[in-house]
């Protein structure tokens, strides 16, 4: 027995590791424990292949490969803020269709160069490749417009619909062609080895623009069901590479994520009250006419009540029930300590303070939970929306940090916004609310918002941990 | 079909099965770190890229399994910090209310 017929064995372990590890990951207490049984899983598979009779010629290149992909993944994980963790996953996750997409035409071009390319391997290669590379110039896309380096918003032009499924047809028509190819004994529209190759790498190419023109239209309050969305692509283009290589492991993880990566998706959209072709397909950011009406409602005299940080104070000073709603906003300014010292400061002058968190807030569902554990914001302050939305009359003051469109009343009740009809704290049913923002410009939904023109709410303008910071100073002052 | 395409048609339909069961009941808390997990399990194309790393002779083969190789550890290696990142964070809970 020699250590080559172990790789199965180990490929195996690997396999139900990464079941484990995907259990694991789906409950809060065996969620930490589920993340490194799937590493070390992985560990256990790298280890193995470096022993198969494919790779032994390459070990100098891929022990290269590894370093300086591992050095990029581990320093760029560890060096990102945990306000920028969603499109770190984003970037990552387009690594990896990036890999499958290249696997899948490194393993054609070998079937090709040995003459032993089937009907089954083709079209296994072409899934892998163009879902791969969908999934790689989408998730760059994705990275881009949370970053800030692409603009968040929907970006839109006439006959959209059309440039976006000419691409696709011209993907679909360049692989029947070469799927035509390579039907044993059907007459070849190419013969060379040569000019399948070219076809494959325009279909590449084609499917990098698809990927692009998939995200571009899709406005930044979406992202995140479009990076689940990619992940799972991701996941199927590494199971297509795993047909291709005829390699179980490949196909077994990549399905996984795939299948997993679907119902991620779903469940997100579902928590933000929109179908997935919605997220696709719908215009989330690009409703001007919605808009539009929103601003007209700012005409009618009713307008915006703007305060200083001692006027907060007092407010907050004489109420007894306080819920907090943090938002984006708190994340970009990294004011969950100063939200933090605020609360304890209130607390021990017997007022109740609770957080309300939004199942989208911030820009992925978990993210405000994540920054204010940071915080060390005990777990039990934090509230669902479900929880904590019939206690909002209850409260004397809703402070909203940096939050928008998860408070907009529109979504109750204007049908014709963009947003209707998705899940909202209740924000305005507050006895007085507080709201710290950095200027009136709309959130990333791209549309104005009504809670900042009722008469109950105060507007106190300023970054939201500069803002909170002064806040507490004239609490502590008052005492 | 031939055997082994068979063989892995089972492997893939069996594991959409387990893939749609696994994660099935998972608490909005979780979404984002899971999400990053299985991100960092997609990265085991990485052995696919070390497979083909040197399959095709020629620079041009040296290059794109050089970089199949990068970016699948990039996805791997991120994947999973990442991950740890973010579930450090959810786990000081339950040591906090032991204090």
């Amino acid at each position: 027995m020699t250590v080559e017929t172990l790789i199965p064995v180990a490929y195996l372990i690997a396999a139900i590791t990464f079941i484990l590890g995907l259990k694991g990951l789906s409950s809060p207490t065996t969620a930490v424990q589920g993340n490194r049984i799937a590493a070390t899983g992985m560990l256990i598979a790298v280890i193995a292949t470096f022993f198969a009779a494919d790779v032994r010629g390459g070990v100098p290149l891929i022990l290269a490969g590894v370093a300086v992909g591992g050095i990029a993944g581990f320093v760029g994980a560890r060096m990102v803020k945990m306000t920028a963790m969603p499109q770190m996953v984003a970037l990552f996750n387009g690594a990896g269709g990036g890999a499958a997409a290249l696997v899948s035409i490194l393993e054609y071009a070998r079937h090709l160069g040995a003459g032993s390319l089937e009907l089954g391997a083709t079209v296994a290669t072409l899934l892998g490749l163009i879902i791969g590379a969908v999934s790689f110039s989408g998730s760059a896309i994705a990275f881009g417009k949370l970053q800030g380096i692409i603009t968040p918003k929907a970006f839109k032009y006439a006959g959209q619909q059309f440039v976006t499924g000419g691409i696709a047809a011209a993907v679909v028509l360049l692989s029947v062609f070469l799927i035509a190819a390579s039907i044993p004994g059907g007459t070849p529209p190419v013969d060379s080895a040569i000019t399948p190759m070219l076809l494959i790498a325009a279909i590449a190419l084609l499917a990098l623009v698809f990927g692009v023109a998939l995200v571009m239209p899709i406005g930044g309050a979406d992202m995140p069901v479009v990076i689940s969305l990619l992940n799972a692509y991701t996941g199927l283009a590494v199971a297509m590479a795993g047909f291709t290589l005829n390699n179980q492991l490949l196909i077994v993880a990549g399905t996984l994520v795939g299948a997993s990566g679907t119902i991620l998706t779903r469940l997100m959209s579902k928590a933000m009250n929109r179908s997935l072709g919605n997220v696709l397909f719908g215009a989330f950011g690009a409703a001007t006419t919605a808009g539009a009406g929103a601003a007209t409602a700012g005409d009618d005299g009713r307008s915006i009540r703007s305060i200083g940080p001692e006027d907060a104070a007092i407010l907050l000073s004489y109420a007894q029930n306080v819920i907090v709603v943090p938002g984006y906003g708190l994340a970009v300014a990294q004011a969950q300590h100063s939200v933090r010292e605020l609360a304890d400061l209130l607390e021990s002058k017997g007022i109740s303070v609770k957080y309300a968190i939004h199942p989208v807030a911030g820009r992925m569902p978990g993210h405000m939970n994540v920054l204010l554990a940071e915080a060390n914001v005990p777990y039990d302050k934090l509230f669902d929306m479900d929880q904590i939305n019939p206690e909002f009359q209850r409260a004397d003051v809703a402070l909203v940090i940096g939050a928008n469109d998860v408070t907009n009343p529109a979504a109750r009740s204007n049908p014709g916004s963009p947003i209707y009809g998705m899940p909202i704290l209740d924000v305005d049913k507050a006895q007085n609310i507080i709201v710290i923002k950095r200027s009136m410009k709309p959130g990333f939904a791209g549309i104005d918002n009504d809670l900042y023109l009722d008469p109950k709410t105060a507007m106190l303008f300023g970054d939201a941990k500069d803002a909170v910071g002064k806040v507490v100073q004239e609490l502590k002052k008052a005492a | 079909m031939t055997g082994e395409a068979i063989v892995a048609a089972y492997v893939f339909i069996l594991a959409i099965f387990v893939g749609f069961e696994v994660v099935s009941k998972v608490p909005s808390t979780l979404h984002t770190p899971l999400m990053s997990g299985a991100n960092a399990i997609h990265g085991i194309v990485i052995v696919g890229a070390m497979l083909v790393a040197s399959a095709i002779p020629g620079p041009i083969g040296v290059v794109l399994g050089f970089l199949a190789v990068v970016l699948g550890t990039a996805n791997v290696v991120g994947g999973f910090v990442v991950t740890d990142r973010m579930l450090a964070m959810f786990k000081q809970r339950p040591a906090r209310k032991r204090e």
